[in-house]
């Protein structure tokens, strides 16, 4: 029999961009009941916007939503309207979890603060994720991923050794964040299962990047030392880098530890008169001898493909990767072989291929369910047959734009 | 004393470095009982470092110490039968197993789920490697570099770099190992989930390559759209990121018209930008490293927290580049209490980052240090399995344990 772990639990989702999205996408995946609060009084960005060229200015079509959200339900509830709030209250009751990552204060705003909540049901769990967390003197600092990765101390650690620091620029802080808020919320529910009582969970996603960073900080706090960007050093290991490979902005990463996958390598490059040279001939001096060894075996890599390079050395016991770039990450052979991508339909897109959920669990294989939800797509289902609502009510409230 | 969330769970961890030994630390941080199995030889992260004074100590590793907080430490040479069979039954009488076997070694060792999981049913055995348990590339050997680079984000590190002859770079300290161990410990959480559903365990395969890619699938959405096979020249390449200060750099993000309108008036805006060419967002990242020169001319008179105070002021997304430093002496994350100190018996009092969730009723305490090589041997193959002491010996003696 195959059961989805979190089959039997409800999430009421007021995540919102690439964060809050992550942390309902992780509990659908596992098979909760995510259901996203939305409004057309202020649709989630991500809606919107970019990719829109050539797209329809309509919440419906942008790429990024449609990765972030599926098995996920949509209702409209207009948290302005006081009737708006109420009605999420009244599912409220019939939730396990509730989760945003609004800036501190606006649930509160609101009358949905995790008192008010707690007042209709008593062992909610309420895991909040701003940028910074709900208290600390930079609650209310604004962020996007670029910004909230260089407060978190790992945008500043990217470049090459000796240079000006350069950038990540990509959403990593943001979708990590998210990962963890989904941790958060096992922990709570588990304890939820154990001890009868709900709480409210504070999460920063400043905090849920920096603590990945054990090695700098600990670096620091035994020898005072502030590290730099290294580029791809490592301390330990030799040759430990990316280089280049026939055709264009192509590469392999290749890394070796041992004396053994040392020798490996020489045999994958052919025993070429230069590895017997004395500068490399044990791992003390190919460490001082880095870049010279660097600049020999690029020079043979690049006669090679990315890919071609890869199964050679993977052949000799060496540790190789090709580097990937999106076109690949698309088409590699093992992606297609592990079925990376659920082709999933949409009904205003067409089929989308979507990123499958990061592991796969032997008992319930395939927990990807349905396309992201439409704005408001499941209104009819939520007030009426799970808050028991008329189709009369439904209508005067949706006119009121309560339900907006 | 306070009950914990998972007190009472067992896990068996056979794992090394970083990723598998994040994932059990995430579980034995929560009141698991977190049974670490190393080789005689010990785990390769206790020779990592960094050291105190760079004194290379086995027990005083503190990628190491980090790690493996709350844990039991077992030695077991799997090499050998008897080591084999040890583990067997350690794991018979657990729920949950941490492997990082890659397929070829689990095989060669006949370490499998099936046979783990046939005198264990409940057993939900959580295997963290490069690739996967399955497809063209499960076997691939790969160290922390091939698996960050692997996932696809690496291609594109450093951002806003315009010289593609260089090479791309790798993102701090262990990220996709991170990012793995934490991915293990939720698809962990769920299969114990299930497991109290319905009595059976499972096999959980963690991709590492896979999970890193799944913190960028926008990126990987986007492409379907635009067709724009993005590289180092284009990721970054916009106004404000990475701008040098007097004494460091920030980031400043802002893509929106009325986050730049934020940014020139933070400026006091200046003559340059009335130019129409830098009217729209498309042109402005066009023209994006004069915009960057004319930015740092401004703010390279002004130190990182005043630029991004006054862009902030403004209403535009900005922020100092912390340096860890910066961060160990941040008032915000110290009124958070986001650091705590513990003590090891060898390698003395020591600071370390907690998780990033407060939960209101279970707040994290002093961690219990991480184990000695061996130090649990007595207590789990001894006293919990019915080995006795003179047993034990002889299989110390035979490199065994």
């Amino acid at each position: 029999m195959s059961v989805l772990p979190l089959a039997r639990y409800r999430v009421l989702d007021f995540g919102t961009a690439w964060a809050g999205a992550m942390v309902g996408l992780i509990l659908a995946h596992l098979g909760a009941e995510v259901i996203r609060i939305e409004s057309r009084e202020r649709i989630d960005g991500m809606r919107l916007g970019w990719p829109g060229k050539g797209a329809p200015p309509e919440p419906e079509f942008n790429a990024h939503f449609h990765v972030l959200n599926p098995n996920k339900l949509s209702i409209t509830a207009n948290m302005k309207q006081p009737e708006g709030v109420t009605l999420i209250k009244e599912l409220v009751k019939e939730c396990d979890v509730v989760t945003d990552n609004f800036t501190p204060g606006v649930l509160e705003r609101v009358g949905l603060d995790y008192e008010s909540l707690r007042a209709v049901k008593p062992d909610i769990i309420l895991v909040s994720i701003p940028a910074a967390g709900n208290y600390g003197p930079l609650k209310d600092v604004r962020t996007y991923a670029s910004t909230l990765g260089a407060l978190a101390g790992i945008e500043g650690l990217v470049g090459y050794p000796g240079e000006r620091v350069l950038s990540l620029g990509g959403g990593y802080a943001d979708t990590n964040g998210g990962v963890h808020g989904a941790m958060a919320i096992l922990v709570a529910l588990l304890h939820r299962n154990r001890m009868g009582e709900g709480q409210f969970v504070d999460l920063s996603q400043w905090e849920a990047t920096t603590s990945l960073l054990v090695g700098p900080i600990m670096e620091y706090i035994m020898n005072g030392r502030n590290q730099a960007p290294q580029g791809n050093l490592s301390p330990t290991m030799v040759p430990y880098n990316n280089y280049a490979c026939k055709g264009e902005d192509t590469w392999v990463s290749i890394a070796v530890y041992s004396d053994e996958e040392w020798q490996g390598l020489c045999r994958a490059m052919g025993e070429p008169a230069w590895t017997k040279e004395e500068r490399f001939s044990d791992k003390y001096s190919r460490l001082k001898n880095r870049q010279a060894l660097d600049e020999l075996i690029a020079a043979w890599t690049s006669n090679l493909t990315h890919y071609e390079a890869t199964e050679v050395l993977q052949r000799a016991g060496v540790a190789a990767a090709p580097l990937l770039n999106v076109d690949e990450r698309h088409d590699d052979p093992h992606f297609r072989e592990r079925q990376l991508y659920i082709d999933m339909e949409h009904p205003r897109t067409g089929v989308e291929p979507v990123f499958d959920i990061p592991w796969k669990l032997s008992g319930t294989p395939g927990a990807m369910r349905r396309h992201s939800p439409l704005l408001g797509e499941h209104n009819e289902y939520v007030f009426t047959e799970l808050l028991g609502l008329s189709k009369g009510e439904v209508a005067r409230l949706t006119e009121a734009k309560a339900l907006y | 004393m306070q009950e914990r969330t998972l007190e009472g769970i067992k896990v068996v961890e056979c794992a090394e470095m970083v990723a598998g030994p994040y994932c059990g630390k995430l579980l034995s941080d929560l009141g698991a009982e977190v049974t670490k199995v190393e080789a005689p030889c010990g785990d390769p992260a206790r020779r990592r470092g960094p050291f105190r004074g760079d004194l290379p100590d086995a027990e005083g590793s503190a990628l190491f110490l980090y790690l493996n907080t709350n844990k039991l430490g077992v030695t077991l040479n799997l090499e050998n039968k008897k080591g084999r069979r040890l583990l067997g039954e350690l794991v018979r009488e657990t729920d949950i197993l941490i492997a990082d076997w890659p397929p070829s070694e689990s095989e060669r060792l006949s370490l499998s789920y099936e046979i783990f999981s046939a005198a264990n049913p409940r057993l939900v055995i959580t295997s963290i490697t490069p690739f996967g348990q399955t497809g063209l590339h499960r076997d691939y050997r790969a160290y922390p570099l091939n698996t960050f680079h692997g996932g696809g984000e690496g291609y594109l590190l450093p951002g806003g770099k315009q010289n593609l002859e260089r090479e791309p770079v790798r993102g701090a300290g262990f990220l996709t190992e991170y990012d793995s161990g934490l991915c293990a410990a939720v698809a962990t959480l769920g299969a114990l989930f299930c497991a109290r559903l319905t009595g059976r365990g499972q096999q959980i395969d963690v991709s590492k390559q896979e999970a890193a890619m799944a913190l960028s699938r926008v990126d990987i959405a986007r492409y379907r759209w635009d067709g724009v096979v993005e590289s180092r020249a284009i990721r970054g390449a916009r106004p404000g990121n990475s701008i040098r200060c007097l004494d460091g750099y920030v980031q400043i993000h802002c893509p929106g018209d009325h986050q730049w309108r934020a940014l020139l008036e933070a400026m006091g805006n200046p003559g340059w930008a009335a130019d129409p060419k830098y009217g729209d967002r498309a042109s402005r990242v066009k023209h994006v490293e004069e915009i960057n020169a004319r930015i740092e001319e401004w703010s390279t008179e002004l130190t990182t927290r005043e630029v991004a105070r006054r862009v902030q002021a403004k209403g535009c997304p900005a922020a100092p580049y912390n340096t860890i430093a910066d961060l160990l002496q941040d008032e915000h994350l110290k009124y958070r209490g986001f650091f705590a100190q513990a003590e090891h018996p060898r390698a003395g009092k020591l600071t370390y980052p907690t998780v990033p969730y407060r939960l209101s009723l279970t707040p994290p305490d002093c961690p219990r240090p991480a184990p000695l090589l061996g130090q649990h041997n007595q207590l789990i193959l001894g006293a919990r399995l019915g080995h006795s002491t003179r047993q034990l010996l002889q299989l110390s003696q035979a490199g065994v344990i």
